[in-house]
């Protein structure tokens, strides 16, 4: 609760065990959900190498290990980078409406996934050079949203609305072109990657998205408290011994790594940055010691049951788990909007 | 006794292509409390940032126990000095506990968690300031005042031997100002060095050891509040005519004409 009492170790620990047993528990459902359902304890016998019970073992172990886990696995890492990134830029912004995709960061580094995926040929670039060149993209919008941002380091709600409606119109204008011109857009590719799916799970891009998401999290997290200071704003901060720039600098990069990675292996899944880090502010406090570790868990866990819940709503087919989250994050956003005006709190 | 903490030296600062502040030469004193008056736009606001180094000067400098300022890491600069803001914008609902509680960032280890001493200076301050009844409610409800008095207590719990505050209490009620500024004047005398920027002349007579009157970016003069504040400077550093009167103890009281009394105002020729 967001009590009097300060964060103590003890507390941290117990929060993230909790949400570490949430976790678990959506993954086990995401196993045994889909077009074969599957009982959860043949979902554990299998996970754990045990000879399975029933007499369709041999299937079932191939839709749990080779289907259902490492969808399961990517689902939850592109879930994490993404919260925790929304997590970051609301800091850095000093707005809890910032969010990777609705500032069009996710955007950028869309676009420059797909100019490696229909340029990129030309060059004789494969997929490997898909993720540093989001990784690029999401760093130059960034880089852009922070000069829009200003010297006071502050995006109040309409520029920050704004900037991200330009950026993400011009991006998806910009993909769309690329995709036309290089051929890119027959079949559904192209619009997988504009609304978000995590249908083309493939190991080597879970493994890098993986690596990204963890060096993120190392470099993040111990800068936890002074993004509490930086709440206090950017000279409060400098004043209580933040080295702001430097500070800026290293989540930027962290930030546009981990969206940069989640982008190239998924495309443009919204709102869960928004989603989740609101969410568990309002159980567990602002305190970023906090906020930042469980938001990865709570961003990991809310991806994987949006994603089964779009294997599974539609019988015979499926929906591209962004339109989920775009369902339940839009709605949202607008009520904080609506809210934050309400109170007068920002222009 | 007069032990020089930090001084300003000829310190000139342009922004945007304005003149704030020029050739400021002033120094603050362990054990006391200044009090930094001047109009709107005169330069006080400019130069605490400059002491806590979010601006750099363009000419001139700050020198903190008679070194440089720039040869301080900001975090040890954050163990020397803290800055009361004038006003702080949280985006996010921080109880008012844990905003004290940041006040303890410079002094905190690698883990950032803070010790149970930490939080126990956090309290402490509290319950000084007179807030402990708004430690568990979220920065973003409370009122101007309040939040005012939230930052006073961060800037307390910083432990510093230096405390500079903005305007420290435009937003207080006058029982709430006169307990802030005895608060201060005890850290002063416990040896402390307080500047204190203020908009209420009386109080700040009444409360600071020495004055000093910024105009145009320049100081007007320093010194005793029975020298500065004299009809002369007022008129010069405010555009105003007052009567100052003294107070039994000596304290300068400053009253500003109202329109009908002042020479040359249409009030005074039409009667």
């Amino acid at each position: 609760m967001t009590g009097a009492s300060p964060l103590s170790p003890r507390r941290l620990v117990l929060v993230l065990l909790v949400l570490l047993t949430f976790l678990f528990l959506g993954s086990t459902l995401a196993l045994m959900a889909g077009p074969a359902w599957l009982p959860p304890r043949e979902v554990l016998r299998i996970l754990l190498g045990f000879p399975t019970s029933s007499e369709m073992s041999l299937p079932a172990g191939d839709i749990v290990l080779r289907i259902r886990l490492p969808r399961l696995l990517l689902g939850g890492i592109v879930g994490a980078s993404l919260s925790v990134s929304g997590v970051l830029f609301q800091a850095l912004l000093r707005n809890p409406l910032a969010d990777p995709f609705v500032l069009g960061v996710s955007g950028g580094a869309a676009l420059g996934g797909i100019l490696v995926l229909g340029f990129g040929g030309v060059l004789g670039m494969g997929y490997a050079a898909v993720p540093p060149a989001a990784f690029l993209g999401s760093i130059a919008t960034a880089l852009l949203l922070f000069a829009v941002a200003g010297a006071r380091g502050r995006l109040s709600s309409t520029s920050l609305l704004l900037t991200g409606v330009v950026f993400n119109a011009i991006a998806s204008a910009a993909i769309v072109f690329v995709a036309s011109l290089s051929g890119l857009s027959e079949g559904t590719s192209i619009f997988l990657w504009l609304i978000g799916s995590l249908s083309a799970a493939r190991e080597s891009s879970t493994l890098l998205c993986g690596l990204f998401l963890l060096a993120g999290l190392v470099i993040v997290w111990p800068q936890a408290r002074r993004l509490d200071l930086l709440a206090l704003g950017e000279e409060s901060a400098a004043q209580l011994g933040v080295d702001v720039e430097r500070v800026k600098r290293i989540l930027l990069a962290a930030t546009s790594l981990m969206v940069g990675a989640a982008v190239s292996v998924s495309g443009l899944i919204g709102f869960v940055g928004l989603i989740i880090p609101h969410f568990l502010r309002l159980l567990l406090g602002p305190d970023h010691r906090l906020l930042v570790p469980a938001s990865a868990l709570g961003g990991a866990l809310f991806l994987i049951l949006c994603d089964t819940a779009a294997r599974t709503v539609l019988a015979g087919g499926e929906l591209p788990v962004g339109a989920i989250t775009a369902l339940a994050g839009g709605p949202l956003f607008l009520f904080l909007l609506r809210r934050q005006q309400g109170k007068g709190l920002l222009p | 006794m007069s032990e020089i903490v930090l001084s300003f030296e000829g310190v000139s600062l342009r922004l945007g292509g304005r003149s704030i502040l020029h050739g400021i030469d002033l120094a603050l004193l362990r054990g006391e409390v200044l009090g930094l008056l001047g109009a709107n736009g005169a330069g006080k606001t400019s130069l605490l940032r400059i002491a806590t180094r979010v601006l750099a000067p363009d000419a001139g400098g700050v020198r903190l126990s008679g070194r440089p300022l720039e040869e301080f890491s900001r975090a040890e600069l954050a163990r020397r000095i803290a800055l009361v803001p004038q006003r702080s914008e949280v985006p996010f609902p921080f109880p008012a506990a844990e905003i004290v509680r940041m006040g303890r960032a410079p002094h905190l280890g690698l883990l950032g968690f803070e010790s149970r001493e930490d939080v126990a200076l956090a309290d402490r301050a509290m319950e000084e300031v007179g807030i402990r009844e708004l430690a568990r409610r979220s920065i973003l409800e409370l009122s101007g005042g309040e939040q005012q008095l939230v930052a006073i207590a961060r800037g307390l719990v910083q432990g510093t031997p230096i405390l500079l505050l903005d305007e420290p209490t435009a937003f207080l009620d006058l029982r709430h100002r006169v307990h802030v500024l005895r608060l201060v004047r005890g850290l002063a005398r416990a040896g402390r060095a307080v500047l204190v920027v203020s908009h209420d002349l009386g109080l700040a007579a009444r409360f600071c050891d020495r004055l000093a009157l910024l105009s145009a970016g320049e100081v007007l003069s320093a010194g005793a509040p029975a020298d500065v504040l004299t009809p002369a400077h007022l008129r010069r550093a405010f555009g105003i005519e007052a009567t100052v009167f003294r107070a039994p103890d000596g304290t300068p009281v400053v009253l500003p004409e109202g329109d009908a009394r002042g020479p040359g105002s249409p009030g005074w020729t039409s009667k």
